[in-house]
């Protein structure tokens, strides 16, 4: 029985440095610390996110973005948290089904100055292991344009069936948007710049998740949502909100898959959510940059085998 | 089982792209012929289990196709290896040794030797007088038709211990 923990004590005394310096950092900017329900009454409505259940018929939350938002709609102005979030079965050296996200919005900003913010916080976590911290802006379209020599707009769904099958080294039948995530995560995330913030926005709108969708310099509708990536690993994913209720409402109902849609959330939008930005970053992977470990392990207190 | 093969997963890593779909990337190893390969899975995935056991066994005769042999547990069980499934342990393939046999629905998939064994030289040059104690190696013939490299002193009937992993000489038995 290995009752030890999993992270050493020095890596302990990385993340208490952390959240020490995440809570100067808003505090310095007026940004309101807040706190919301780890059980609530819906789940999350992401199709790709799976959230546990419990015998209350509560969900654990896989991120405090709704109740967050109805604060804003409520009138809370900028506000973040630190929470512990949960999502069933995603375990791995990079992915622990419980770990930590700090979760911010910003009213007025949109998501290009939301990436501004983000770089600023983030240069400043890893300034004692990187004092110069590149940064590269690409679009959705240049990085698979760039790194998987993928045009996204002119090619065929077979085209890129035929490409994500190369690198899945097999025919997993998914949809456009699956095999344009295995071309991501396959072909592209491993091949972007090393120590370099990289910064891609303008997804496929069928990707908006719960960001708005406006047209690029082309023309093309893409999604006004954005992901940090640092060393080939994702730390962050933040939207310019969706505000439209309608919208939501739609994209609720097309992806709930029997899920309970969250009332509460859609009710708050009809009130009002203000223009604003909010992203999600994750700390346990900030934590392992500063650590230098390719393991989550090794910054959680006691990791999912012996949580 | 994969593509109708039995495999063991080598590496399995959980990946997940930003607000898309996850996979699982998976490292297997083919337990027939010991190629890997790199396959992605969805998450949530299932693959058959195979029904692969290892036994250890003693081996028994070849009767000009097939090599028998007899289980050491006492049940007298006795599985027949191909020439494919032998593959190179036919090189260090003694009667009454134990070797750890893998089947497969039944059927033998796989013969590992033990890490030594002992064989007798049956072909080699003469042995060279004050040799003993020089560097220098030559071929030998083992009653196997395995072919080791052994130190010059070496002669024709002695019995050599050999790693099997590595094929190389370790002493004389």
């Amino acid at each position: 029985m290995n009752w030890q923990p999993s992270a050493d004590l020095h890596a302990l005394r990385a993340r208490a440095r952390l959240n020490q310096q995440i809570r100067q950092f808003f505090a310095q900017r007026n940004v309101l610390e807040v706190e919301t329900p780890v059980l609530a009454a819906a789940p999350v409505s992401d199709p790709n996110i799976e959230p546990m259940c419990t015998t209350e018929q509560r969900w654990l939350h896989t991120s405090p973005e709704y109740a967050m938002k109805r604060l804003l709609c409520a009138g809370s102005g900028d506000i973040f948290q630190i929470a512990r979030v949960f999502r069933r079965g995603e375990a791995g050296r990079r992915h622990n089904p419980e770990f930590s996200m700090l979760e911010w919005y910003r009213v007025g900003f949109d998501h290009r100055r939301l990436m501004d913010e983000v770089a600023e916080l983030v240069t400043r976590l890893l300034s004692a292991r990187y004092p110069q911290l590149p940064r590269l802006n690409l679009s959705y379209d240049e990085a698979m344009k760039g790194y998987a020599g993928l045009d996204v707009h002119s090619a065929s769904d077979e085209q890129i069936a035929v490409l994500g099958q190369q690198l899945a080294g097999q025919d997993l039948q998914l949809s456009r948007d699956g095999w344009l995530d295995v071309i991501m995560s396959h072909q592209v995330e491993p091949s972007l710049p090393a120590d370099t913030l990289v910064f891609i926005d303008g997804f496929p709108a069928s990707q908006a998740a719960l960001a708005k969708v406006a047209a690029n310099a082309e023309g093309i509708p893409v999604a006004q949502r954005f992901e940090l990536y640092f060393n080939g690993a994702e730390l962050a994913n933040g939207y310019h909100e969706l505000t439209d209720v309608d919208e939501q409402r739609r994209r609720f109902t097309r992806e709930a898959d029997g899920r309970p849609v969250d009332e509460y959330l859609l009710a708050a939008l009809e009130y009002g959510l203000p223009e604003c930005a909010g992203v999600a970053m994750g700390l346990d992977r900030l934590l392992m940059i500063i650590q230098n470990t390719g393991n989550i392990a090794d910054v959680l207190s006691f990791d999912w085998l012996r949580a | 089982m994969f593509d109708g093969e039995p495999c063991s997963i080598l590496d399995n890593d959980y990946v997940k792209p930003g607000k898309g779909q996850a996979f699982n990337r998976v490292k297997l190893r083919n337990l027939r012929n010991g190629r890997v390969v790199e396959k992605t899975f969805k998450s949530g995935d299932s693959l058959e289990g195979a029904d692969v056991m290892e036994l250890d066994m003693e081996y028994l005769y070849n009767d000009g196709e097939f090599w028998h042999f007899m289980a050491t547990d006492g049940s007298f069980e006795q599985h027949a290896a191909s020439q494919e499934a032998l593959g190179d342990t036919v090189k260090w393939l003694k009667e009454q040794e134990i070797y750890t046999i893998t089947l497969f629905n039944g059927a033998v998939l796989t013969v590992a030797p033990p890490n030594f064994v002992e064989l007798e030289v049956v072909e080699t040059d003469p042995g060279l007088k004050g040799d003993t104690a020089q560097g220098g190696n030559k071929p030998a013939t083992l009653t196997t038709g395995a072919v080791v490299k052994v130190p010059l002193f070496i002669n024709i009937g002695d019995k050599l211990r050999i790693d099997t992993r590595s094929g190389d000489y370790v002493s004389r038995a």
